[in-house]
């Protein structure tokens, strides 16, 4: 199960928090503060597996982005850092070529692409382009 | 009007806060923008309602409190319009957690919405409950997820599975309800749906064994087909992802596999093809094969697979792990720790590999490597693993020292068999990273030296070389200056020295330097410091012609800030300068410490030279155990004396039978019954009124001058009763005839009565006959019957047949039976007995009871 994803960027700012276990908000700042800090000075030649707590996190750096899933200690790494990728994909072919900033201006649609592809913690859907036909129709009810 | 297309508020909002160069300017805007909010909430504001919380959104992503939007997060879900529930719902699932209260008035909206009939209102009210909802929720708006499992709208059906999920995780009693639906999910096509179901499925086996078994029977073909299905589908542009169909259905299908065939033969023998054929034909230069091939090797391992099956996985694991990609190497690592329980030897040819990664420069891959390694440990390769293992705790990074010398030094102990060697890999560690030895390992250390006396000298000659080089580790300091403290003799004077040493001499300056330098060194702890204050005092004994300099040494410290240090330094400068007579009694070499306290269990272990006593009793029969008393010295087994002054002990010890003579001459005659070895001596002590026929004439003439006549063998007893006066002797007189007790009426009711009348046998105080009559005192006859009797632990009874089992009536008759009663604690606790007799009276069963606790007293 994803207890939590979470985008930063190098300098530690959150663009995306999504929480699947309940926290506090100070809980929050904590975590984001402690996996930043983790996954920040990684070498990149080293797995993109850390341990945290009794958790793990699996990350991605992507330009200045890292995209971290905190998940079971029983749970498939690889599995799940298929799962960041196919994220990234999404939000790139959504919006054209993302960069941060798109990501900044447009948090509730990153949202919304994200409940569209993970729902209670599990993946919901595994195909980019029924994501994205969905995306488009939701944005024709507005 | 869409709040976010125009965006002017809220895109010039965003833009604001980005231009700020500074934490307080950006406060400010944020507390301005805060401001207008609470006002447009106040005024009920309906036009800007959703671009207002768009923002409160994302003033509460950069980390302020936004508490005062809750409720405007209820307004809009509870309107009617798609765009408003959309940015509601999102606003609840950002600001919103499961715990607050808040969340319980969203319940009625949820129902609402979930039976809707624009479908995406129902989507939204599902993603809503699927991430936040709480054990009460889900247990209300259950039957709504249950009625919308079975929408025909997929995207429906998919959202209401994930949803169930988490009112499984938080409701568990509702498994049995969703059992059903999941099991038809799984017969679907639509791939987000059979992911779903699957994913369902496998929390529903989490949740409930009941779950586990109905799936197990009705799913397992189903499961097998769909991942027969995925991987032999043609390419699918939609679900491709380098090369392979849906990798994500594949793991999912695979983890719910494991669930179902865990444990059970049947399932797993079914999977066992499906699970060769994705073993072997995925492909693995890809991450998505990877992925797929570690969940396959996870669930081989995890079900009752062939061996045929095992090998491949194995197989597979060891290819992972010479993969250059890291991650593909901490997963193997992963991997293997659970295969260890299963296949050993498969794993153990992949030692090499395995210490390789040990060494690697990531510290994630370290870490599980050596948590393999620590695993794979036995007896063969512990020489071999220990000595690498030691080779690179020289180079390797601080933080991981501190990791890898815990794990050395537990791997020493376990599976150490030798003395010596355990105490040369010691003396390396301690050398090599003594400052992160925990404290219990290093006083294991002592306590080994301790008990090994052919070890000492070496022990502390390698000990001081170490010291030459590598001063700066304190656990090694320590142990130094407590062994040249105990064994300074042992270094001067070359004692017991072993082949393989170099020859060295060590005066005995030499080894007060040691000493000194470990005192006045800066980073000496107080511990160090202390001790080797202690080790001064040992040398001065042992080496006279160093006092005056160590008192000097030792002077130095008189004014110490540290109480403790002080403290020593007077002491023993005292003792040094004035007390010179009882010096080298006070420092005398320490007694063996006790290794069961400090040493844990060891492994194959055959060292019988442990002295492995948990007590300081001897038990019976084996006076080889020595006995741990304070002057240092081992015993023989005890002179009987230690025995007597156990009195207070409840635990009786088995005396030897040079205790028992002993005891006999000490308070004549034969006082202890031969039958009972766990006699309490006490009990004997104060054996009164025992019938005795003493055997040993001669030792009556040591007892006092009461004796009477001393021909007469009975006095003997009476002498021992003078002795103890004052101590209730309720014996007759000691005559020729045993002691007689009156006759009891143990038992008496309307229709029955038992007496008990007693003998005692000469020579056995514990034991009594009794002689139980049975009146019948009613006017019909029994038949049938039948006394028995209970009684304490401390007593044993034995019942001898009855005279008859039928009783006349009106006192016509009697039964008789008897009786052996032995009192263990004859003196000590009084007889007590409880009775039962069943009868048949008129062909009707009856039974009396009752308790007897008139015993005359000194049975």
């Amino acid at each position: 199960m994803i207890r939590f994803i979470l985008l930063q960027n190098r300098q530690g700012k959150t663009r995306l928090a999504k929480y699947y276990v309940p926290l506090e908000d100070s809980e929050k700042h904590k975590v984001e503060y402690e996996v930043h800090r983790l996954v920040v000075n990684r070498d990149p030649k080293f797995t993109n597996f850390v341990e945290f707590r009794t958790h793990k996190i699996i990350y991605r750096r992507y330009a200045g982005l890292f995209f971290s899933m905190c998940v079971d200690i029983t749970d498939n790494e690889l599995a799940y850092l298929e799962c960041i990728h196919l994220f990234v994909e999404i939000l790139d072919h959504f919006f054209s070529n993302v960069c941060e900033l798109d990501l900044v201006f447009n948090y509730h649609k990153v949202y919304l692409i994200l409940d569209e592809f993970i729902l209670a913690g599990e993946l919901q859907e595994t195909s980019k382009k029924a994501i994205i036909e969905r995306m488009g129709e939701l944005e024709k009810q507005e | 009007m869409n709040p976010f297309s125009s965006g002017t508020r809220l895109r010039d909002m965003i833009r604001a806060i980005r231009a700020c160069k500074t934490a307080a300017e950006e406060r400010a805007v944020v507390r301005k923008e805060c401001a207008a909010i609470r006002a447009a909430i106040s005024e009920n504001d309906q036009d800007y309602r959703h671009r207002n919380l768009a923002k409160l959104m994302f003033i509460h992503m950069l980390g302020y409190p936004t508490h005062f939007g809750q409720m405007e997060c209820l307004k809009l879900i509870a309107s009617a319009g798609f765009p408003e529930k959309r940015i509601g719902y999102l606003g609840l699932m950002l600001l919103l957690d499961e715990r607050q209260e808040v969340l319980m008035l969203v319940t009625n909206s949820l129902k609402q919405d979930l039976n809707h009939s624009n479908q995406y209102i129902v989507g939204l009210a599902l993603c809503a409950l699927g991430n936040i909802c709480s054990a009460e929720m889900a247990r209300d708006l259950a039957p709504e997820v249950e009625r919308l499992l079975q929408t025909r709208d997929p995207n429906i059906r998919k959202k209401a599975a994930l949803c169930s999920i988490r009112i499984i995780r938080k409701v568990p009693d509702l498994a049995e309800n969703f059992m059903g639906p999941a099991a038809s999910l799984l017969k679907e096509k639509h791939h987000g749906v059979l992911i779903a179901g699957v994913q369902l499925c496998t929390d529903l086996c989490k949740a409930s064994t009941d779950a586990l078994e109905y799936l197990r029977k009705n799913c397992t073909e189903g499961l097998v087909r769909i991942l027969r299905d995925v991987s032999n589908s043609p390419y699918a542009p939609e679900y491709d992802i380098a090369g392979i169909t849906d990798p994500f259905l594949h793991i999912r299908a695979l983890r719910l596999m494991r669930m179902l065939g865990q444990g059970d033969a049947d399932s797993s023998e079914y999977m066992n093809d499906i699970l060769a054929q994705v073993a072997t034909k995925t492909e693995s230069n890809k991450n998505a094969g990877n992925a797929i091939l570690y969940e396959c090797v996870e669930t081989i391992m995890g079900i009752e697979a062939t061996s045929g099956l095992r090998v491949l996985a194995i197989n597979i694991l060891g290819r992972f792990l010479s993969n250059r990609d890291n991650n593909i190497r901490y997963v193997a690592l992963n991997m293997l720790m659970k295969a260890v329980t299963v296949d050993f030897q498969a794993v153990q040819r992949h030692r090499t590999t395995i210490l390789e990664c040990v060494k690697d420069s990531d510290a994630s891959i370290r870490k599980r490597a050596l948590e393999l390694v620590f695993l794979l440990v036995n007896d063969n390769n512990v020489k071999s693993l220990t000595k690498e293992l030691i080779d690179y705790l020289e180079v390797s990074d601080q933080d991981f020292k501190g990791d890898l010398t815990a794990k050395i030094c537990s791997i020493v102990e376990k599976f150490s068999q030798e003395k010596l060697w355990y105490i040369d890999q010691m003396f390396k560690v301690l050398s090599l990273a003594g400052n992160y030895v925990k404290d219990d390992v290093w006083h294991a250390l002592i306590v080994m030296i301790s008990n090994a006396p052919d070890l000492q000298g070496y022990s502390v000659r390698s000990l001081y070389k170490a010291f030459q080089t590598s001063n700066e580790q304190e656990s090694l300091v320590r142990v130094t200056v407590w062994c040249i403290g105990e064994y300074g003799e042992m270094l001067v004077n070359n004692v017991g020295v072993l082949e393989m040493e170099e020859p060295m001499t060590v005066t005995e300056s030499d080894a007060v330097d040691v000493v000194e330098v470990a005192l006045k060194r800066h980073s000496s702890d107080i511990k160090t410091r202390a001790m080797s204050l202690v080790a001064l005092l040992k040398i001065s004994s042992r080496f006279p012609p160093t006092s005056e300099r160590i008192r000097e040494i030792v002077m130095q410290h008189k004014e110490n800030v540290e109480l403790e240090l002080q403290q020593r330094s007077i002491e023993f400068n005292s003792i040094i300068q004035r007390h010179q007579n009882i010096k080298s009694s006070l420092v005398e070499r320490m007694p063996v410490l006790d290794e069961s306290t400090y040493i844990g269990k060891r492994v194959g272990s055959s060292q019988a030279t442990l002295p492995a006593d948990k007590s300081s009793r001897p038990t019976s029969g084996s006076p080889g155990a020595s006995l741990k008393l304070p002057n240092g010295v081992a015993k023989p087994p005890p002179a009987p004396l230690v025995d007597l002054l156990d009195l207070s002990s409840d635990d009786v010890p088995a005396p030897t039978s040079s205790a028992t003579d002993f005891l006999h001459d000490l308070l004549g005659g034969d006082l202890m019954s031969p039958s009972s070895s766990g006699t309490d001596i006490l009990m004997d002590l104060l054996s009164i009124g025992s019938p005795s026929a003493p055997t040993d004439v001669s030792i009556r003439n040591t007892i006092s001058s009461n004796q009477g006549n001393a021909g007469e063998p009975k006095t003997a007893p009476a002498s021992v009763m003078d002795l103890l006066d004052g101590l209730p002797s309720n014996s007759s007189l000691p005559g020729d005839k045993n002691p007689i007790y009156p006759s009891i009426t143990a038992f008496e009711s309307s229709t029955l009565k038992v007496t008990f009348s007693f003998t005692k046998q000469p020579g056995k105080p514990q034991n009594t006959m009794i002689q139980a009559t049975f009146t019948n005192l009613s006017s019909n006859t029994y038949t049938d019957f039948i006394f028995q009797a209970a009684v304490p632990k401390f007593i044993q009874l034995r019942l001898d047949p009855a005279s008859s089992s039928t009783l006349p009536a009106s006192g016509n008759g009697t039964i008789t039976q008897m009786l052996s009663v032995t009192n263990s604690q004859h003196g000590q606790k009084a007889l007590a007995m409880r009775l039962r007799i069943v009868y048949k009276v008129n062909d009707q069963d009856k039974m009396e009871q009752g308790q007897i606790n008139n015993f005359p007293p000194g049975l």
